[in-house]
């Protein structure tokens, strides 16, 4: 059982969306965050100021999986993130020590598998 | 007054005439932010502050041009397709009245030239989201004289419609037919944003349109309340349509909604005061009251039926400037045809009232400027487009036109950003959150 964390680009969800459909891996959730990966700043000026973007608008997927949907999802993520820039964003795999659907309070791998399978 | 001055102003300009027009121009001026509120709150929130720029990009456009050619080809005497070079950079423009008239030529000069702001302006709305800013301009200049000038010298210049006894109170034909079928031209040329028909594409902020319907509305009463040029019998009757037409248009628009989907939408609202406002523009001095409440709602039905058909098209017309435009526009002018009253507008009868010619005229308008206007637009489009790509790349267009084609952000929360340099001219700011 492994916690994946995807940081993608916003303009890229969408196409993210589709491929873990596509992967059968049903329970996600995403937030916008505020990230770096080593692409070109942004230059903006607003009347007098001029500023370098730092940090991009980026957006986090999570997604708690079973240990066979591991690499389906990682596949996943990387085919709908793609675009071959940098700046695409980075897949982080995690240990996953406990996770309970408050539901019905199952337990670990019952609990990150989607009703129905 | 002196002989003197007498002798400086010749013609007679009435005080109150003139009062009236010049807080008409400024009414109608207010119509293209408040446009571009209206289209930035439709698209996406990467794409506000392109979106609103191309109706601030228009005025920069349009007036200039109006001001060196656009109005001398409107309105100076020509031939009936397009006016003569009389007035080209303002040359005889000034205090005097044009024949016929009670306000200076200035103040109508001022007049018309917002009318040409706000049509470019309305052209954008089919090729936001995606269409180069500098193109766009380029456009807006060529368009605003080669197709604004001639539709209005056609309808209110003196030109062949006008001649013929086409009636168009404040613009049915330059600027909403003109404005309606050029954005479907420039939507099939310019072609459909990447992700048209594959995913949810929806507008951003609600309020925006509809504080922006609500501004255009308020400054339509000078569009049409102006287009009598007086404060006398049609601006008044025009003036109180404006508020008739638009309202039973919601009314409609509401029941429309319940129909459809048992909800009634804001945003549909928003569009229904559009309409409203659209299909009084070329009948307002010229019906009664109480047909002009029956136009709203007969207005709403083909409006209607367009927005909901065009999404299911591949045209990627964006913003629906056909459906609130031409397609009202056209209604408009029709309606003029069957229901004009002599005993209001002291002009002309249309087929209800026993004058079945009218209608004819008002059917040669119909037809004539959207031929024009689409034909105009596709060519001029091509032609722009053999010499400089009308679109962003795919990569840009899904970073968003804001950051792509003007360096900022509507909604820039400053995190992360580094200063670079300050008016103060500190060269070697802190940084905040150097990578």
């Amino acid at each position: 059982m492994k916690l994946v964390i995807a940081i993608v680009r916003p303009e890229k969800v969408n196409d993210v969306l589709e491929a873990l459909y596509r992967a059968e891996v049903r329970g996600i959730s995403m937030s916008r965050v505020q990230g770096h990966g080593g692409e070109l700043d942004r230059v903006e000026t607003y009347r007098g100021t001029t500023v370098k973007m730092g940090l991009s608008e980026k957006v986090r997927f999570e997604v708690a999986v079973s240990d066979a949907f591991v690499q389906p999802t990682i596949d996943a993520l990387c085919a709908g993130a793609r675009t071959g820039e940098v700046g695409d964003g980075k897949i982080f795999v995690l240990e996953l020590e406990q996770a309970v659907r408050i539901r019905t309070g199952e337990t670990d791998e019952g609990a990150v598998t989607p009703l129905g399978e | 007054m002196s002989a003197v001055a007498a002798a400086s102003l010749p013609g007679r300009v009435s005080a109150g005439d003139t009062a009236w027009m010049l807080a008409a121009t400024a009414l109608v001026l207010l119509m293209t932010p408040a446009l571009g509120l209206f289209y930035a709150g439709l698209v996406r929130s990467k794409n506000t502050l392109n979106t609103f720029m191309m109706s601030i990009g228009a005025i920069a456009v349009a007036m200039v041009t109006w001001a060196l050619v656009g109005y001398s080809l409107a309105f100076d005497q020509g031939d009936g397709f397009i006016g003569g070079l009389g007035h080209v950079f303002l040359r005889g423009v000034s205090f005097a009245p044009r024949p016929g008239m009670t306000i200076p030529q200035l103040v109508f000069f001022a007049f018309q030239a917002t009318f040409c702001i706000v049509t470019v302006a309305l052209v954008s709305g089919a090729v936001v989201e995606r269409m180069r800013f500098g193109p766009f301009l380029l456009f807006a200049a060529l368009w605003s004289v080669l197709v604004y000038a001639v539709l209005a010298h056609w309808a209110f210049g003196g030109g062949w419609l006008q001649a013929h006894g086409t009636l168009d109170f404040a613009g049915g034909v330059p600027v909403e037919m003109g404005s309606g079928f050029s954005a479907l031209a420039a939507a099939i040329v310019v072609g459909a944003r990447k992700d048209y028909g594959r995913q949810a594409l929806l507008p951003h902020n609600a309020i925006y349109v509809l504080l922006g319907a609500g501004l255009l509305w308020f400054g339509w009463f000078g569009f049409n309340g102006g287009s009598g040029f007086s404060t006398g019998h049609s601006s008044v009757l025009a003036f109180t349509n404006t508020l008739l037409t638009p309202a039973c248009t919601l009314a409609a628009w509401f029941v429309l909604d319940l129909l459809r989907g048992r909800h009634v939408t804001a945003i549909g609202a928003a569009t229904a005061i559009i309409v409203g406002c659209v299909a009084i523009t070329p009948a307002g001095g010229y019906i009664s009251p109480g047909w002009a409440m029956a136009l709203g709602a007969i207005a709403a039905l083909p409006s209607y039926a367009i927005i909901l058909w065009r999404p299911r098209t591949r045209v990627d017309e964006t913003l629906d400037v056909l459906a609130a435009h031409g397609t009202a526009g056209l209604v408009g002018i029709l309606f003029v045809g069957f229901i004009a009253q002599r005993a209001w507008n002291g002009i002309s009868n249309g087929l209800l009232y026993g004058n079945a010619a009218q209608l004819g005229h008002q059917a040669i308008a119909a037809l004539a400027a959207p031929a024009y206007a689409f034909a105009a637009t596709f060519v001029l489009l091509r032609l722009i487009g053999l010499v400089m790509p009308l679109r962003t790349t795919e990569h840009e267009e899904a970073l968003g036109m804001d950051v792509v084609q003007h360096g900022e952000e509507a909604y820039a929360t400053g995190e992360g950003a580094i200063l670079v340099s300050t008016e103060a001219g500190i060269e070697s700011a802190v940084a905040v959150a150097q990578p």
